[in-house]
């Protein structure tokens, strides 16, 4: 017999949608792909944040006597081909990771998460238009649409940025489409209609606070993109500009030298790596953890 | 199929302990009954009460986490304790479950013919066209117009009430010996519950089964089973013959939840008799009489210790100290 | 508690007039129109002041989508719902959302119809934050009023709707819909969704709600004693359509119609010797097969080939009493289906 047979009996004791705040940080204590990722996370905002007021050495300061030295007292990892610290620069690239994951997924979560929220209230034709017009973004990959806006606007740490968070916009929309509709279909959303509430109100009293977690989640693997999407471009000299460091740029410049000195890719490799790893573990430990559903069988 | 009159299924003090949201639970105690062939079972109650529980654990569906205690026994063989993969052979073949919504027990991406056939290829040793020739066969018997048409339809195409036929179908392909109808009509209109009654009853005749209909129905118990079990709080507060209890009920609840239903004929604005206080979780079950926080007639001596099944008369048995009181006036007549 | 004002009971509270509602399914064939279904075929009724009806029928038979109409949740195809003497679908939008507070309405699960990440304070308090700006101690006060009312405590209304059962979430849900201080209460399956005893204790609230405010009810139920118990009057729905109207004594004393029979024999009785009375197998017809014809005939054991060929109107069977059977009469002859002792 293929019938479920979930916890149907005396265990659901707790009706769905219990507010999943209960006792959210102990929860969140014992899970521990949320705390490896909480840690991972935390250690690259650490570093970026550390960058703005100390680095070992200058990040910018060319030193060409003293380049590619092995890791010493001195540079802890060596030093790159132009004789910079590869210390100061990971964590000075640490900040302009953060930076363009932050802002691209801002613009990716404002317009997007507005977008479905107007898709899923008014329906009809405007849902349409969105989600034709999403689903025409979502085409051109942000690898593609920023080497096209390069072609346009020079290519540039702004280009990237805009680039990826303009790739970031349909998966918001559809995704807040997409939890959005679920709720509006709810009994409670009915009943604020029957009390004389417009769609809009109904939108942030009722939808928004709803789908919050499922955003947050999502926010946060985005980010994760972002981060990926930015190397990728500073790497193909789409993105962040030298002098300014970057991960993606440290990888473009190591490329040339990958025989001779095969850890000045290892480097920025493993941060990236560390960031992305450390965004999807949270991600997925708040997915966890803001389920009500998830919640009651821990 | 040995002596008629040997028990089929024997249950004796079943007890389950599941881990709920609110920590470790005992969602069933001291439950024991035994049940021939032929023979009719009713478990009535409240959310909460166990009766589902007491279904899944003689199904062997219960989670991993629960532990149980006591002993069920079917035909003799123990089933407490046996291994997942020896109570497959059991499930949908010698024990059979009928769920209480029959779009979420049916997969909507498989042909109605498949799912019936399905426990027929996976228990016996027939060939697919002779399992799809008796899962139209079935089909037909559990009264699906035009069977043999509809066999490769799904399940989206057929109302609430042929879903359920077919679930029926589903549970009696392999010819169980057990059948446990959990709420089979709740999701139900009110018409269409007395065919598909109608229907269980008839096949229970015809084929001999034992079953245990799951209700929270004091009418559909009434209607459709010989003997009854009033569960509360995992324990059964009464039980005995249908006929017997609803002659004279015993136990301060199962008053309660004869006199709280509203009735047909009652005038405008008669007021129900309720019950005072909510079915408590079953992590917060009070010790001693699980019953003593709601009972009209509590007395300290009712906190102190699980009450005793006191034998009313034939067999009927009440768990309740206080009969005395409740049953002075021969109880609640219905 | 100060006594609503009573309008004078010449004028019906809530009066539906040839109501129909047509839904438009998705199409199965490129080639072919999209199939409609009727959920509602042309109901009229009236509430008057202080007066319940109760709406009874199973599903399909249209009874939820006629609680949305009243309610304006959504647009009629054809057909006027007029409350306090002014079409609802007429009204601007500003004003339709002022006159809501005058008719409210409770949901069946009471689960899913509380918002669960707001407090009991902001949920209890929607229907008058939804009419604009209110001060936040008079709302809070106000709160606390109805809250008392329904048999909660003041203190409940930091909480949320997760820690509360069943039965007092649905408590909750009619504290909801009494703030505004309504003259109707349209309740979809309000305690269908709850146990036997919790069910009494939420019937009990109603009853004295209704005696304490002058409410009017429309009760919307597949139980035909819930509804018994709360109702004046009982509309049995069949098919988007009112088979039978009138005064519980007369319909389940002299059902004047098949269906309502068939509906009140098919409740099965609590009692001794409860032996299983066989039902004919019925054929269900679906909704969206418009024929000609009384819609019940299919499944009447007394249907002719007039009931296959005429449609029968709603017509007066007695003293307020309407039935549409062209056999009305003999129905209504029959001996009355056994009622249930005790």
């Amino acid at each position: 017999m293929s019938a479920p047979l979930t916890a149907a009996a005396g265990t659901a004791a707790i009706a769905p949608g219990a507010r999943p705040v209960t006792g959210f940080w102990r929860r969140a204590l014992r899970h521990r792909s949320f705390l490896l990722g909480a840690v991972l996370s935390l250690f690259v905002l650490g570093a970026a944040l550390l960058s703005l007021v100390w680095t070992p050495w200058s990040a910018y300061d060319i030193d060409v006597a003293s380049k590619l030295h092995p890791p010493s007292a001195a540079h802890w990892l060596g030093t790159d081909v132009l004789g910079r610290d590869i210390v100061s620069l990971l964590l000075v690239g640490a900040r302009s990771t953060i930076m363009v994951g932050v802002i691209a997924v801002g613009i990716g979560l404002s317009f997007g998460v507005g977008l479905g929220l107007v898709a899923a209230a008014r329906k009809g034709w405007t849902e349409e238009l969105i989600m034709r017009m999403s689903d025409f973004t979502f085409a051109f990959p942000a690898v593609l649409s920023a080497i096209m806006l390069a072609a346009v606007a020079g290519p540039g740490m702004v280009t990237s940025i805009t680039a990826i968070g303009i790739f970031q916009i349909p998966t918001f929309v559809r995704v807040t489409r997409g939890s959005a509709n679920a709720i509006w279909a709810r009994e409670f959303v009915l009943a604020a209609r029957a009390a004389g509430k417009g769609s809009f109100r109904i939108t942030i009293e009722h939808v928004l606070p709803n789908i919050l977690s499922i955003l947050i989640v999502q926010a946060t693997i985005q980010f994760a993109l972002a981060i990926l999407a930015e190397a990728a471009l500073s790497y193909l000299g789409l993105g962040t500009q030298p002098p300014q460091p970057s991960w993606g740029r440290m990888l473009n410049d190591a490329q040339t030298l990958l025989f001779q000195s095969p850890m000045l890719a290892v480097y920025p490799g493993a941060a990236i790596a560390i960031a992305v790893l450390g965004l999807n573990l949270l991600g997925d430990g708040l997915r966890d953890l803001l389920d009500p559903r998830l919640a009651r069988e821990r | 199929m040995a002596n008629a009159d040997a028990p089929l299924i024997e249950v004796k003090d079943l007890g389950v302990r599941l881990n709920t949201s609110r920590g470790p639970a005992q969602a069933v105690r001291g439950v024991s009954f035994t049940l021939r062939r032929g023979e009719t079972l009713g478990l009535v109650g409240e959310s909460g009460c166990g009766k589902s529980v007491t279904a899944l654990a003689l199904m062997g569906l219960l989670p991993d986490s629960a532990v149980i205690s006591g002993s069920i026994r079917l035909e003799g063989a123990e089933l407490v304790g046996l291994p997942d993969a020896a109570y497959c052979k059991l499930r949908g073949n010698r024990i059979s479950m009928i769920f209480q919504e029959p779009m979420t027990a049916l997969n909507p991406m498989h042909t109605i013919g498949r799912q019936v056939a399905e426990p027929l290829l996976r228990h016996t040793s027939v060939s697919a066209a002779e399992a799809r020739q008796e899962a139209i066969a079935l089909l037909d018997r559990v009264g699906l117009p035009d069977a043999s048409k509809r066999i490769d339809a799904y399940p989206h195409q057929f109302s609430g009430g042929q879903r359920q036929r077919i679930t029926i179908a589903m549970a009696l392909a392999c010819q169980p010996d057990v059948l446990i109808a959990d709420e089979p009509t709740t999701a139900l209109d009110v018409t269409i519950q007395g065919q598909i009654l109608d229907l269980i009853a008839d096949l229970v005749a015809e084929r001999g089964m034992a079953m245990i209909l799951i209700s929270h129905d004091l009418g559909v118990i009434a209607e459709n089973v010989a003997r009854m079990m009033v569960m509360y709080g995992g324990t059964v507060v009464e039980s005995g013959e249908t006929q017997a209890v609803f002659t004279r009920m015993g136990h301060p609840y199962t008053q309660g939840l004869f006199r709280a239903r509203p009735r047909l004929g009652a005038r405008k604005g008669t007021r129900l008799t309720t019950i005072a206080g909510t079915v408590p979780e079953l992590a917060d079950l009070p010790a001693g009489c699980t019953f003593a926080d709601r009972c009209a007639i509590v007395e300290a001596r009712c906190r102190a210790a699980l009450p005793p099944v006191v034998d009313v008369g034939g067999s009927h048995g009440v768990r309740c100290i206080r009969t005395d009181v409740s049953m002075a006036d021969g109880g609640v007549v219905a | 508690m100060t006594v609503l004002d009573q309008p004078s009971s010449a004028t019906p509270l809530l009066e539906v007039t040839e109501l129909a509602q047509r839904y438009t399914l998705p199409r199965e064939s490129l080639f072919r129109p999209a199939a409609q279904v009727h959920a509602l075929n042309g109901v009229t009724a009236r509430v008057m002041p202080g007066r319940s009806l109760g709406v009874v029928g199973e599903s399909g038979s249209g009874k939820s989508t006629l609680a949305r109409l009243v309610m304006a949740l959504e647009r009629p195809s054809s057909g006027q719902v007029v409350m306090m003497g002014r079409d609802l679908n007429r009204m601007p939008p500003d004003e339709l959302r002022h006159a809501r507070r005058d008719f409210q309405m409770v949901f069946q699960d009471p689960y899913g119809s509380l918002d669960p990440r707001q407090t009991i304070a902001r949920i209890v308090a929607e229907p008058l934050t939804a009419l604009g700006r209110i001060d936040r101690a008079g709302l809070r006060e106000r709160v606390a009023t109805v809250l008392r009312q329904v048999g909660l405590r003041d203190a409940d209304m930091d909480k949320f709707p997760h820690e509360f059962s069943g039965g007092q979430r649905q408590r909750i849900a009619i504290a909801r819909a009494l703030i505004t201080r309504p003259k109707l209460i349209v309740a979809d399956e309000p305690v269908s969704a709850l146990d036997v005893s919790v069910q009494a204790q939420v019937l009990n609230l109603m009853q004295d709600l209704q005696d304490e405010f002058g409410l009017s009810y429309i009760l919307i139920s597949h139980d035909l004693a819930v509804v018994d118990l709360i109702c004046d009057e009982i509309a049995v729905m069949y098919l988007g359509r009112i088979v039978e109207q009138g005064h519980p004594a007369d319909l389940f004393a002299h059902s004047a119609h098949p269906y309502t029979r068939a509906l009140l024999d098919a409740v099965p009785r609590a009692r001794a010797g409860g032996v299983r009375r066989r039902r004919g197998a019925q054929a269900i017809v679906s909704q969206s097969s418009v024929t000609a014809g009384c819609p019940y005939a299919p499944r009447c054991p007394l249907a002719d080939q007039h009931c296959r060929e005429t449609a029968p109107a709603l017509r007066s069977v007695g003293d307020t009493h309407l039935a549409a059977c062209h056999h009305a009469e003999a129905v209504m002859a029959l001996p009355p289906v056994v009622a249930e002792a005790g």
